[in-house]
């Protein structure tokens, strides 16, 4: 058995069913071992589209996504993807091949130092040496990228050793005696969590994309204590979108109730959040009245690191979750929940009557017309918050968005990704005109595996949320911004690639066009002309804080202090 | 305030490459770095010195930690032993500077390692503020060239760096 089997075989070992990729040179001897192999490999156009799809089916799925890739370009295609999930720690794992182990180093065709650059955006990786590691290095990359903070884990083989015989096992032992994530908090700290929840008046429940998996637990905890519960971006659907408990989402482009709540709030429990600087705000000016931030979160770096915490909770979600509902109460928050619903009925979400089409109109319309069922995907861009605003999902694993690293083009490829993975089920992926134009040619893959994924695309003509902030902070100076004379014909685009093509111009088609999108068969591409300078709002300005909060577009003004 | 930390990691490839780059992209401050291997084959030590408030230095650990070939870290805050190696190659004119160059020399307890025509080479171990005196004793001389190895470090005592017990598992 040739290394590249013996590779295959331990990725079924792992229960590893599809792989994303694009062949080349470095990496045939795997590819040629794949012909004969029962594993499912789909062919992308890019290796980006490939990485990107990997971390979709790894989101959706909760599984480990896998991905393949030739030697140096093919290689340094999925950086970016590699580093879209670490950022909001997804487990990928990422199989390169490199020139042969004897022109290593030498600047031979197609060489890149992979794991030299890979290596700040990967949880971890390995350059195989000997054939018969391969088994091992496997496992624990499965291991490392699947447990603790998820991640990506790159494993980079030269060529001669898929090549080289193999005549190890293939049954192998992970030798990882640095690594031993801590799963269970410390009861004495779960303990005082509790107690400082119970004194508390004004408690908040903050829930990050880590505590995806421990939906059922935070459902539990949430309406046991009567606690108001905030997710974040990445946080999305691990509480339900329709619950009374829910307040929306905090931050830049939160909900005025959301971020009043942690304005006011006196104790706040974060679950599975890494308070990114979008949420935040200036992190001085940040809830500067909780006296007690608890913080849970199996990553220990990520305690401390940008807001002081009171009761550091080192553990899985989940597991700490369970834990407290054991010992969690009902709590007495009538008054304060009095102030929570004035401020949410006070100020909604809204959306302003014009005259023209407005995206977040189509996707209320898209939200009605589905009932809320579906897996949304999103670009990134203004499209991406309205899709947050308003579109809540109410189910976990159903939002899949580029929170960290915010990476334009992820929309079509998450929808690959997520369709492979539940194949069942609508996937709708809101998109930009200017995000879309980044991974397009990944329409080919929908085609080819006819995957019935259907892109909206809210065309605004313009990057509009860099075209949003030069209103705001350029004096309106749209500095290279303008697409809409020469975008494609969106419509005529996806028919060209062979898929149904839909194009919705005037408000008054919207109902039309969002059936003719739900009522297609398989894939589709529709276009909606949307308003060209609409903004997203409500807006705390980059490095502001809740009080800074503007409501309503400047033009149409309203402020609230927190 | 300057710390120095000791790290236990598995001698694998790049293992040093991760450590330096994880100090330059979290712009943590390093001012001297010195590896070498242990008693136990595999397993290589890693002495930092580090400087920052008590908040930038909690990250430095727990981002070292982070890495799965970091098998332990310590900050050494408790009694401990520091060294470092430092060679220092000095001109030396005429009779009267070898004398006071000699004088130094025994007065921080260093060692002649090299002797020449115009110039000698001491060699000095010591904690690295000692060695800091020592390199300013000898600059009116005219020092030629220093090579410092950085700071190593040991816990006095009981206390040893060794693998993290098992704690649970996974
Ligand atoms: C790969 C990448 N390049 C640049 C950016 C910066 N950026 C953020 S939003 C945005 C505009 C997005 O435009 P579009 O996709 O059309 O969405 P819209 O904001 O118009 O809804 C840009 C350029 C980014 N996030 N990602």
């Amino acid at each position: 058995m040739k290394g590249a089997e013996a590779l295959l075989k331990a990725l079924e070992r792992e229960g590893v069913e599809v792989i994303f990729g694009h062949p080349g040179g470095a990496i045939m001897p795997t590819y040629d071992a794949l012909y004969d192999s029962p594993l499912r490999h789909i062919l992308v156009r890019h290796e980006q589209g490939g990485v990107h799809a990997a971390t979709g089916y790894a989101r959706a799925s909760g599984r480990v996504g896998v991905v393949m890739a030739t030697s140096g370009p093919g290689a340094l295609n999925l950086v970016t993807g590699l580093a879209d999930a670490m950022m909001d720690s997804t487990p990928v794992v990422a199989i390169t091949g490199n020139v042969p182990r004897a022109l290593i180093g030498t600047d031979a065709f197609q060489e890149a130092d992979v794991t030299g650059v890979t290596m700040p955006i990967t949880k971890h990786n390995y350059l195989v040496q000997d054939v018969n590691d391969l088994p091992r290095i496997v496992k624990e990359a499965f291991h490392i990228a699947s447990t603790g903070r998820p991640g990506p884990v790159l494993i980079d083989i030269p060529k001669d050793v898929q090549l080289a015989e193999f005549t190890g096992e293939l049954d192998a032992k992970l030798d990882l005696p640095g690594y031993k994530p801590t799963l269970k908090g410390h009861p004495k700290q779960i303990e005082r969590a509790l107690d400082a929840l119970e004194k508390a008046e004004r408690p908040v429940l903050m829930v990050g994309g880590g505590a995806q998996h421990a939906h059922a637990e935070l459902l539990a905890f949430a309406e046991k204590t009567g606690l108001p519960v905030i997710t974040t971006l990445m946080g999305l659907g691990a509480f339900p979108g329709n619950h009374p408990l829910w307040l929306g989402m905090p931050g830049m482009h939160g909900t005025v109730a959301a971020n009043r709540a942690i304005h006011h709030a006196d104790v706040i429990l974060a679950l599975g959040l890494r308070f990114d600087d979008r949420v935040t705000g200036k992190v001085s000016r940040f809830a500067p009245h909780a006296h007690t931030i608890i913080h849970v979160d199996i990553d220990p770096a990520e305690i401390g690191k940008v807001v002081r915490t009171h009761i550091p909770i080192v553990g899985d979600s989940r597991l700490v979750l369970k834990e407290m509902l054991k010992g969690a109460k009902p709590l007495r928050l009538a008054a304060w929940w009095r102030e929570l619903e004035e401020w949410r009925t006070r100020y909604p979400l809204r959306i302003k009557p014009k005259p023209h089409l407005q995206s977040q109109e189509v996707i209320r319309a898209f939200h009605e017309a589905t009932g809320g069922n579906a897996i949304v995907t999103t670009g990134v861009g203004q499209h991406q918050m309205f899709a947050a605003q308003f579109f809540p999902v109410t189910r976990p694993r159903s939002f899949l968005t580029s929170g960290g690293l915010g990476t334009m083009g992820v929309g079509l490829p998450f929808a690959i990704g997520a369709q492979i993975a539940r194949p069942g089920e609508l996937v709708l992926d809101f998109d930009g005109d200017g995000s879309f134009q980044m991974t397009l040619q990944e329409l080919a893959t929908v085609v080819k595996y006819k995957l019935p994924v259907k892109v909206v695309i809210l065309n605004n003509g313009y990057l509009g949320m860099v075209r949003q902030w030069q209103d705001l902070f350029h004096a309106r100076r749209y500095s290279e911004v303008y697409l809409a004379d020469s975008n494609p014909d969106f419509a005529r685009l996806a028919e060209a690639y062979g898929l149904k093509g839909v194009r919705v111009e005037r408000k008054e088609d919207l109902r039309r066009g969002v059936e003719a999108v739900l009522n297609a068969d398989g894939p589709v591409v529709a276009e909606f002309k949307v308003y060209h300078e609409e903004g997203v709002f409500p807006m705390i300005p980059a490095g502001g804080a809740a009080e800074d909060m503007i409501v309503e577009d400047p033009r149409e003004k309203e402020e609230v202090g927190a | 305030m300057r710390h120095i930390i000791s790290v236990l990691v598995q001698d694998h490839p790049r293992v040093l490459n991760r450590i330096t780059g994880l100090f330059a992209r979290r712009g943590f401050n390093l001012e001297s770095l010195a590896v070498g291997t242990t008693h136990q084959p595999g397993l290589s030590r890693i002495s930092l010195v580090v400087s920052g408030d008590d908040r930038t230095l909690e990250q430095v650990e727990k981002q070292l930690n982070r890495l799965i070939e970091v098998l332990k870290v310590t900050d050494h805050t408790e009694p401990h032993v520091e060294r470092e190696l430092c060679l220092v190659k000095v001109h030396v004119g005429g009779l009267e500077e070898r004398l006071a160059v000699k004088d130094i020399q025994e007065a921080f307890r260093a060692r002649v390692v090299d002797v020449a025509h115009k110039s000698l080479i001491l060699e000095l171990t010591g904690d690295s503020k000692k060695v800091d005196s020592f390199v300013e004793a000898l600059r009116p001389y005219g020092i030629l060239e220093v090579m410092r190895t950085g700071a190593v470090a040991m816990s006095r005592g009981e206390r040893v760096l060794k693998l993290r017990e098992k704690k649970e598992a996974v």
